[in-house]
């Protein structure tokens, strides 16, 4: 006989959890009294919200599912937000929260909430466990819905009395169901693909999250080389396509390179996988992409024409599907017409020269894409990036270059500020010998910064590299363009001194004023094994460019003042 | 596009929120549930839900890939252009009196609507049929006096498989 809290840890081992992120309390005192008896690895946060982000942020970081533990009532609620962020970006997570017993479920009692009518709308599945005889089964089924087809997080809501009761417990008697759709090979749709592409005089692929997700990208790189498409990709794509390629356009959408979004506009056949068309991504959708054939791959038949309506949808595994595509076009001996792909180059090399992403570094004031520049120069691109969610965002994702997937780690559907520190301590702790940096701003790092004594208790290495312009930039840019520069409530020059702040939580704080201080202070900051908090007093007001203004084509961008244009 | 009333016939698995998965996929996504019926299958852990919604067929796919990705949905079957027969079961009271009790009873038998119990100031009648049907009898009997009625959702069955 075995108790709940037994079974539980059992059953992480035999999923080959290596660490779980939590908050202890109340409802959960007895599996931590187990984990204190265990050899698992436990990451003590200092808020829910980034157990699950750290969580979300490890799972990202490998592939695998992301594990974390809070207790009942606020400690489930605190952790809602970073379910949320995950389920936008169908990241894999088990998040366990406690419960009060069955018997007070109901009562309102102490600490108690419906945690999985709460989460029901922002989770893949969920399950309250009310008998300990389900209790192994419910674990397992939980990680395999949270891994299986598009995956996602999956919650388990585990009762004080379920998980002190005691039960029989045998490895191999538990079942569950399966939910894995097997791959279904569609010769016809494939005849079609290389139908449409022989016909295509200026095709573009554009890759998605999807790409990461399913583990394709050494099949999306390899179509793409060898039939030369140039390709294009959302925020969550990025890393699923070398970005130091000279195929590769940039991300496309609101804050997509000015070529990118040019070539979305003009292909006649375009081969989007693993994405769903986001409106950031799409502008108004009877614009986007007019003249192409378009070929949607997605493993979610909700994905299909949800948005954009496609001319052959294929529903699929994204890594199978592209391995037969790759294989069809090679039995049918598929060969470019190496004429009209020249020209189709030149005409994308002329918007790359027209519009280039550039910036303007002058004077003595730093400016954000220069220190993400000078990152990125000085690891050269070797460091998984982290970032919180506006302009600092934007910037990364145009001027840091990802050359291999789940190196970018983002919050793209939800957008969820105070997601980069406690991500970049779960992607740390998934690889402790790698350089993880997140790319921050002064306003989203406030929103988890308490996670710094995370970091500082358990010498986790991660750097922050903070773009600190006072405001909350991404919001100021749009009063500016469209509020007549009322800058209502965004004005954060009230804030901690966070040089100071960093030594206070028993970290390294740095800082750079000038341009000339940048590549010192990131020096410094990458070269020591504990975590650094860099501060870079960068230019006010500066603004994302290019941009598509919301509701219109993504062909119609402002590019910024001319001083932004070589 | 046309809008157009659909009748899902969606097998699940037997869960005390299950329901509350389906209308909130459905509700949270702006879709409208127009009628519902649930019971359990002849297997206890298993429940059918006959559900119509309206919507142009865009919208249809739609709702039938949100029912889809639900973990407890076992399948989703769209009777709409299938063969199939339909019911939905009404029950009506009417206030007896001592003007109307003739005019009732002649009512009844001409009808021969089905009474499932009487008292000295109330009958209770049920009816069956389809949609239309039950229109038709509820426009017959609304002049005899209702107090009150109750009614069902659609069923649905297939003529085979």
């Amino acid at each position: 006989m075995l108790k709940g809290t037994e079974i539980l840890l059992k059953v992480l081992e035999e999923e080959k959890v290596d660490i779980i992120f939590g908050y202890p309390g109340g409802a959960v005192l007895d599996i931590y009294d187990q984990l204190f008896k265990s050899n698992l690895k436990h990451i003590l946060v200092r808020h829910e919200q980034g157990a699950v982000h750290a969580a979300d942020g490890y799972a990202r970081a490998t592939g695998k599912v992301g594990v974390c533990l809070v207790t009942s009532g606020p400690g489930a609620t605190n952790a809602v937000t970073g379910i949320a962020t995950a389920n936008m970006d169908s990241i894999p997570l088990v998040v366990f929260t406690g419960q009060v017993p069955t018997g007070l479920i109901g009562n309102d009692a102490f600490q108690e909430c419906d945690i999985t009518g709460i989460t029901r709308p922002c989770t893949k599945h969920n399950f309250l466990v009310r008998n300990i005889g389900d209790l192994a089964s419910t674990i397992k089924e939980a990680f395999h819905i949270a891994r299986s087809g598009r995956p996602g997080p999956v919650l388990v809501d585990l009762p004080k009395n379920v998980m002190a009761a005691q039960t029989d417990y045998d490895p191999d008697k538990v079942t569950f169901r399966n939910y894995e759709t097997p791959y279904k090979p569609a010769p016809k749709k494939m005849a079609n693909v290389l139908d449409m592409l022989h016909a295509a005089k200026k095709p573009l692929i554009m890759t998605g999250g999807g790409v990461i997700l399913g583990r394709a990208a050494d099949e999306l790189t390899q179509l793409a080389r060898k039939y030369e498409i140039p390709v294009t990709g959302t925020l969550m794509g990025l890393g699923s396509f070398p970005g130091s390629d000279p195929l590769w356009l940039g991300m496309l959408g609101m804050h997509g390179t000015y070529y990118a979004n040019m070539a979305i506009s003009h292909c006649d056949f375009l081969l989007a996988i693993g994405v769903r068309f986001d409106d950031r991504v799409t502008g108004t959708i009877e614009t986007f992409a007019p003249n192409a054939k378009i070929v949607h791959i997605d493993i979610d038949p909700s994905s299909i024409n949800k948005n954009v309506t496609v001319d052959l949808p294929i529903i699929g595994d994204t890594k199978a599907t592209l391995k037969d595509i790759l294989r069809f076009m090679e039995e049918h001996h598929y060969e470019q017409d190496a004429a009209s792909r020249k020209t189709w180059f030149s005409e994308i090399a002329e918007w790359r020269e027209k519009v280039p992403l550039t910036y303007c570094q002058n004077g003595e004031v730093i400016k954000p894409q220069y220190v993400i520049e000078t990152l990125y120069r000085l690891t050269k691109g070797d460091a998984l990036i982290t970032t919180e969610v506006g302009q600092n965002q934007m910037w990364t994702a145009q001027f840091f270059h990802f050359d291999r997937p789940n190196s970018f780690i983002s919050s793209g559907g939800l957008g969820t500020m105070g997601f980069g520190l406690p991500a970049a301590i779960g992607v740390k702790c998934a690889f402790p010998d790698k350089q993880v940096v997140d790319i921050a701003g002064d306003g989203s790092i406030q929103m988890n910064i308490q996670e710094l004594a995370t970091a500082a208790q358990y010498n986790i290495a991660v750097k922050v590299v903070l773009l600190n312009n006072g405001y909350l930039g991404m919001v100021r840019q749009w009063q500016e363009m469209f509020y007549e520069k009322r800058y209502s409530h965004t004005d954060m020059t009230y804030a901690p001194d966070f040089v100071k702040l960093a030594e206070a939580f028993g970290i390294v704080g740095l800082r750079a004023t000038k341009p000339a201080e940048v590549e010192t202070v990131l020096k410094e900051g990458l070269a020591v094994n504990r975590p650094v908090l860099m501060d870079f007093r960068v230019s006010r007001e500066e603004c994302v460019y290019p941009m598509v203004h919301p509701g219109e084509s993504i062909s119609q961008m402002t590019l910024g003042s001319r001083e932004m244009i070589n | 596009m046309e809008k157009k009333t659909h009748i899902f016939s969606i097998l699940v698995h037997n869960k005390p929120d299950v329901l509350a998965r389906i209308a909130g996929a459905l509700g949270g996504k702006g879709y409208n549930i127009d009628s519902l019926c649930v019971n359990t299958t002849t297997q206890n852990d298993i429940s059918k839900i006959v559900m119509t919604t309206a919507g142009a067929q865009a919208t249809i796919t739609r709702i039938e890939n949100q029912l889809q990705r639900l973990v407890d949905v076992i399948s989703v079957d769209d009777l709409t252009n299938v063969e199939s027969v339909h019911r939905e079961m009404l029950m009506v009271r009417l206030n007896l009196t001592a003007q109307n009790t003739e005019t009732v009873k002649k009512a009844i038998d001409m009808n021969k609507w089905k009474v499932i119990v009487s008292g000295d100031a109330y009958v209770i009648i049920e009816i069956t049929g389809d949609k239309t049907q039950i229109d038709f009898s509820l426009a017959r009997l609304e002049p005899l006096g209702i107090t009150d009625i109750t009614r069902t959702g659609l069923i649905a069955l297939k003529l085979e498989d």
